[in-house]
């Protein structure tokens, strides 16, 4: 029975995320949470304390989650629920972009499906999505694009059944690339999202 | 020109010694209109067999980068006068065309102290414009202040506008420490980049330095928690304070003109919008809300509007907004990228990030009339930052796969670039006047 949950559970995301990733308002993923008003002095952050910000990160990333029930042919279940299987899409932790986009590419649906499942197979699994961007242009912008990057896999994360709790997004901006050469062949491979998993289950 | 430039190059690095940055002068137009002058080798008085420093070829590397200045190359002067209560022969300085003359001494008095004096000379009036004479320490750096002390002196006589040669910049180097890991450290160096002071280091990315209007503190982003923080830090005491940790984005601080607010990014109301944080009350009030990436504020100088960078007409170009009004304007329509302003001290002039998807310069706009000037045509140019004085802007560039600090004269005629030992060099900005 178990195993069955998990493959159904596998299935439904995907269909979620055809959805999504056609949807034209990908520069506008972060427009859920937008408050209106002047914030008023109680909000002052010094001193709050960085362990807890990021758990509500994200509000965009909503009220997906329990598809569970939905019928699929199961298909995928082999690809193993385990972090540690370098076989399972699982351990595909990065996904990349293209140039000042944020928008997620197809070729990485498989993927972040996988990794959306899993959190929501386990609760207690936490990740930080690290976005980062490409050296050209201002570095607070690219601190902006990278955040923009990571809101777009939290939100497809985040209906395919991931808790927004479980997902915490920080931009790196172009501070640490991957590789440092200055043309395309590096640069396609710093605009990107990390998965990292801070909590495993 | 060539000459001057081989001369200079060489006087420079002679300065250079135990100092850990370098700097080179390169041309990129003509001088055209640039004052002819000539800075004579100081004279020396005691015991040891020369001075402790070449303060003439510290002035004179400091006038040239100006570009304002032609100095003569010393091989070309026809005499050498190097005592200021000497009589001089302005012939012999009419006759090469020099307008100004600069004659020095430098005198080894009690206590490792030495007394230096300089005279300014109107060649074709044969009068004396102004001179000084300083007491100072033998430190380097005393020396070196000094120095750069004559230069702001005599750019002022000539030029009716106050010299930047006196004052330090400060950014952010990345390199790797013995086991590999990255190292980034926030450093403060003399306006010329010669004696750098390590601030902060982390093994996370620091970013984003800002000065405070009094030159004594730098407001920074830090990850050191693996995530954004803002920090003030004195830079004499290094006590330093966290003043945003929101969740999201803490990023891009810039002080207010009267030093008693922050302009900063957050993206805790879910996208990167500017606010306003009161320094002394805490208070923090929002000030753009959009969608889109809102970040990069810069004051004005009357301190009553932001200029900033947003993408929220699809690319990023400048807008200003008001503080009181909330009234948005765009300021920027050439080109599809304009970003990370910096504004002249008198507000007219603002510089940017100015590309297009595959070179981004540095470009200045006149902020009445909007006429848009490329400075540079380098392909990485990124972080311009005023000189207080308005009349240079330092940068950051790329070159040989290295991180580099650039500095470029307003007109764009002459650059000029340091070169660090080790490392990534970036995010340079100018400090203000007053130490």
């Amino acid at each position: 029975m178990n195993i069955l949950r998990k493959a159904l559970i596998l299935v439904v995301p995907v269909m979620f995320l055809v959805g999504c990733a056609t949807a034209p308002t990908d520069s506008m993923d972060d427009q859920a949470g937008a408050d209106s008003g002047v914030d008023s002095g109680a909000e002052f952050g010094s001193g709050v304390s960085t362990d807890t910000s990021g758990r509500d990160a994200d509000a965009d990333v909503s009220s997906s989650a329990g598809t569970q029930g939905l019928m699929g042919d199961g298909d995928i279940s082999s690809q193993a629920l385990t972090l540690d299987d370098p076989d399972s899409l699982l351990s595909k932790r990065v996904i990349y972009f293209d140039f000042d986009r944020s928008k997620v590419k197809s070729e990485f649906n498989d993927i972040i499906a996988a990794h959306a499942n899993y959190l929501a197979e386990n609760p207690g699994a936490q990740v930080k999505l690290e976005g980062h961007a490409d050296e050209r242009g201002s570095r607070e912008y690219n601190i902006g694009l990278g955040e923009r990057r990571g809101n777009s896999v939290a939100r497809h994360l985040g209906l395919q059944g991931a808790a927004r709790g479980q997902l915490e997004v920080v931009s790196f901006g172009e501070e640490r690339p991957v590789a440092t050469g200055h043309d395309e062949s590096s640069w396609s491979l710093n605009r990107r999202v990390e998965i990292i998993y801070i909590t495993e289950r | 020109m060539k000459v001057i430039l081989r001369s200079l190059l060489l006087l420079v690095i002679s300065l250079g010694g135990s100092a850990q940055a370098a700097l080179t002068i390169e041309i990129t137009r003509g001088v055209k209109g640039a004052m002819p002058i000539a800075i004579v080798p100081f004279g020396w008085e005691g015991a040891k067999p020369a001075a402790p420093m070449d303060v003439a070829a510290l002035v004179t590397a400091d006038l040239y980068r100006s570009g304002r200045f032609s100095p003569l190359p010393e091989h070309d002067m026809l005499s050498r006068p190097n005592d200021p209560e000497k009589r001089v022969n302005f012939k012999n300085w009419r006759v090469l065309g020099v307008e100004s003359l600069v004659v020095g001494k430098m005198r080894a008095i009690a206590n490792g102290q030495y007394e230096v004096k300089f005279i300014l000379f109107d060649v074709f009036r044969s009068t004396q414009i102004t001179g000084q004479t300083f007491i100072v320490g033998g430190k380097a750096s005393d020396l070196r202040a000094m120095a750069h002390q004559i230069s702001d002196i005599i750019y002022e006589a000539l030029l009716d506008e106050r010299g930047a040669f006196n004052t330090r910049i400060a950014y952010v180097t990345q390199s790797r420490d013995r086991a590999g890991k990255p190292r980034y450290s926030l450093q403060v160096a003399d306006a010329d980049g010669f004696g750098p002071q390590e601030i902060l280091y982390s093994s996370e990315p620091l970013m984003s330095p800002a000065w405070s209007p009094q030159g004594k503190s730098l407001a920074y982003v830090t990850f050191e928690n693996g995530r954004p923080a803002i920090y003030t830090q004195d830079i004499w005491t290094g006590k330093r304070e966290k003043v945003s940790s929101f969740r999201g984005i803490n990023g891009a601080p810039a002080w207010s003109p009267d030093g008693t607010r922050l302009a900063l990014v957050l993206s805790k109301g879910g996208s990167p919008d500017i606010y306003i944080l009161d320094l002394l009350s805490k208070k923090l009030t929002r000030l753009t809300r959009s969608y889109a990436i809102d970040t990069e504020p810069v004051w004005t100088p009357g301190g009553d509007a932001i200029v900033f960078t947003s993408d929220r007409g699809g690319k990023p170009q400048l807008y200003q907004v008001t503080l009181s009004g909330r009234q948005v304007k765009r300021l920027t329509f050439e080109g599809e990228y304009n970003a990370r302003a910096t504004l002249s001290p008198d507000g007219k002039m603002v510089a940017m990030v100015h590309g297009n998807g595959n070179q981004y310069r540095i470009a200045v706009m006149d902020m009445e009339n909007g006429a848009m000037q490329v400075l540079t045509d380098t392909t990485l140019d990124e972080s311009p930052s005023f000189a207080p004085n308005g009349s240079m802007i330092i940068y950051a560039t790329e070159s040989q796969n290295k991180g580099v600090l650039s500095a470029v004269s307003v007109d764009g005629r002459v650059r000029q670039r340091l070169i660090l030992q080790e490392g990534d060099a970036r995010e340079p900005v100018w400090s203000p006047y007053s130490r």
